[in-house]
């Protein structure tokens, strides 16, 4: 009977004692008469028996209360599973967006209008006039105008406040939800910041100026011919009036 | 439920044992079978093998020591290590082998990673080979290279003068 050859596979399933009795016995046959072979496979059982005796009293230690298998299950019972807490997020999300979709009328920014206008004026205000580092994005009037004029694709004219103690400090183009809209920014010598939103009307093509206010801050919408606009600044809306009927009167002279 | 728990329970010593000897460090390694015991108890339902759960366990473990030993060297940052075999070594042990153990584990603390832990499911944990290929995701072939690899690695190790191997600490010690 002529024997399988021994592979270095089968050295170290002998090792192991992973063979079959009877491959196990043709391993050790092979080893009696390689001796050098036999003396490797030695080595390798000394370093097996070694580790296993190093190791084997960790196995023994009693085990810490973390590792506690009845508590760990106990106090996932207690607590809510991943799952149920995803659950649970979910339908707060969804809750959350049915309220909100049908309180929006009641909290939220009114969808269209001068309204909304004006909570965008008073966003951009709150935005960027707060920002004493980059408050506006370009502060030459002729790029400015250029760059919102065609991003709204209308001709827009940069108001003029200097008469009433406003310089300009720059502008941006301002995202909203009916398209970007032009930011203009003035300050005067106390620096008391204003803002002017201009962007062209869906609804309220036409509509007279009306102060709006809310926290410490107040302002005046209007539109005229397809155009919107808004002045937002700190204080009461009245002492914003005069600065509100400057800007409508230069808007209506292009 | 209690099906898991008379399941689970009599592997935890064994896990506890390997990531001892994977990670070296007696808490992290604590911490490690905790992570792997919640993972397991949540999980439970969703093992594909309904046979022994070992193999099982033993994978939930590796996959979490692996991804420390990531975390921990993509931040630079190390997990300390007892000093290697005080720890390990129990106190029954006769002072002589003591030290032969002390020597062994410390040795076998400088294999690579993936050759320690082939050794460590095989000759210590008795996975067979085919559960130790599942375990760390690679075929049974790869297993036995690197268990040849990780034998021929540590015998070298072992059979090293101490002279030469006690220079090399000091060495290592003023790097740190």
């Amino acid at each position: 009977m002529s024997i399988r050859p021994i592979s270095e596979d089968d050295l170290h399933a002998y090792v192991d004692r992973a063979l079959e009795p009877e491959r196990q016995a043709e391993v050790a046959a092979y080893l009696e008469s390689h001796p050098d072979v036999a003396k490797r496979v030695a080595a390798f059982a000394d370093q097996r028996g070694w580790l296993r005796s190093a190791l084997g009293p960790i196995a023994e230690e009693p085990l810490p209360p973390q590792l506690n298998l009845s508590r760990i299950i106990e106090s996932r019972r207690r607590r809510p599973s991943s799952a149920r807490w995803a659950i649970a997020v979910m339908l707060m999300l969804a809750i959350g967006g049915i309220g909100g979709w049908t309180m929006r009328g009641a909290t939220q920014a009114p969808a269209s209008g001068l309204a909304a206008l004006a909570q965008e004026a008073s966003d951009s205000y709150q935005v960027y006039a707060s920002d004493r580092t980059r408050p506006v994005e370009l502060r030459d009037s002729t790029e400015l105008v250029s760059w919102v004029s065609s991003r709204l694709r209308q001709p827009v004219k940069l108001p003029d406040l200097s008469k009433s103690g406003y310089r300009f400090m720059g502008g941006r183009v301002v995202p909203t939800a009916h398209g970007p809209a032009a930011m203009f920014m003035y300050d005067d010598d106390h620096g008391e910041r204003l803002v002017v939103l201009t962007r062209p009307m869906t609804s309220d093509q036409n509509a007279p100026m009306a102060p709006h206010a809310g926290g410490n801050i107040a302002g005046f919408s209007w539109a005229d011919g397809g155009m919107g606009y808004s002045l937002v600044g700190p204080g009461a809306a009245e002492q914003l009036r005069p600065l509100a009927n400057e800007v409508r009167k230069q808007a209506r002279s292009i | 439920m209690s099906d898991m728990l008379h399941q689970i329970e009599p592997v935890i010593p064994a896990l506890r044992r390997y990531a001892r000897a994977l990670v070296r460090n007696h808490a992290a390694a604590d911490d490690l079978v905790q992570d792997c015991l919640e993972r397991a108890v949540s999980h439970w339902n969703q093992r594909r093998d309904t046979g022994s759960p070992r193999p099982w366990l033993f994978a939930i473990l590796h996959n979490l020591a692996v991804n420390q030993f990531r975390r921990a060297s993509t931040r630079g940052q190390h997990i300390s290590i007892d000093d290697a075999g005080e720890h390990e070594v129990g106190e029954s042990a006769v002072q002589e082998q003591k030290l032969i153990y002390q020597d062994v584990l410390g040795k076998l603390a400088k294999l690579p990673d993936e050759q320690r832990a082939v050794l460590l499911l095989i000759a210590v944990e008795d996975l067979s080979y085919a559960e130790a290929a599942r375990v760390l995701d690679i075929p049974i072939g790869t297993v036995m290279s690197r268990l040849s690899r990780a034998r021929e690695r540590l015998q070298q190790e072992l059979e090293r003068p101490a002279g030469s191997q006690g220079r090399n600490v000091v060495q290592l010690r003023s790097n740190s």
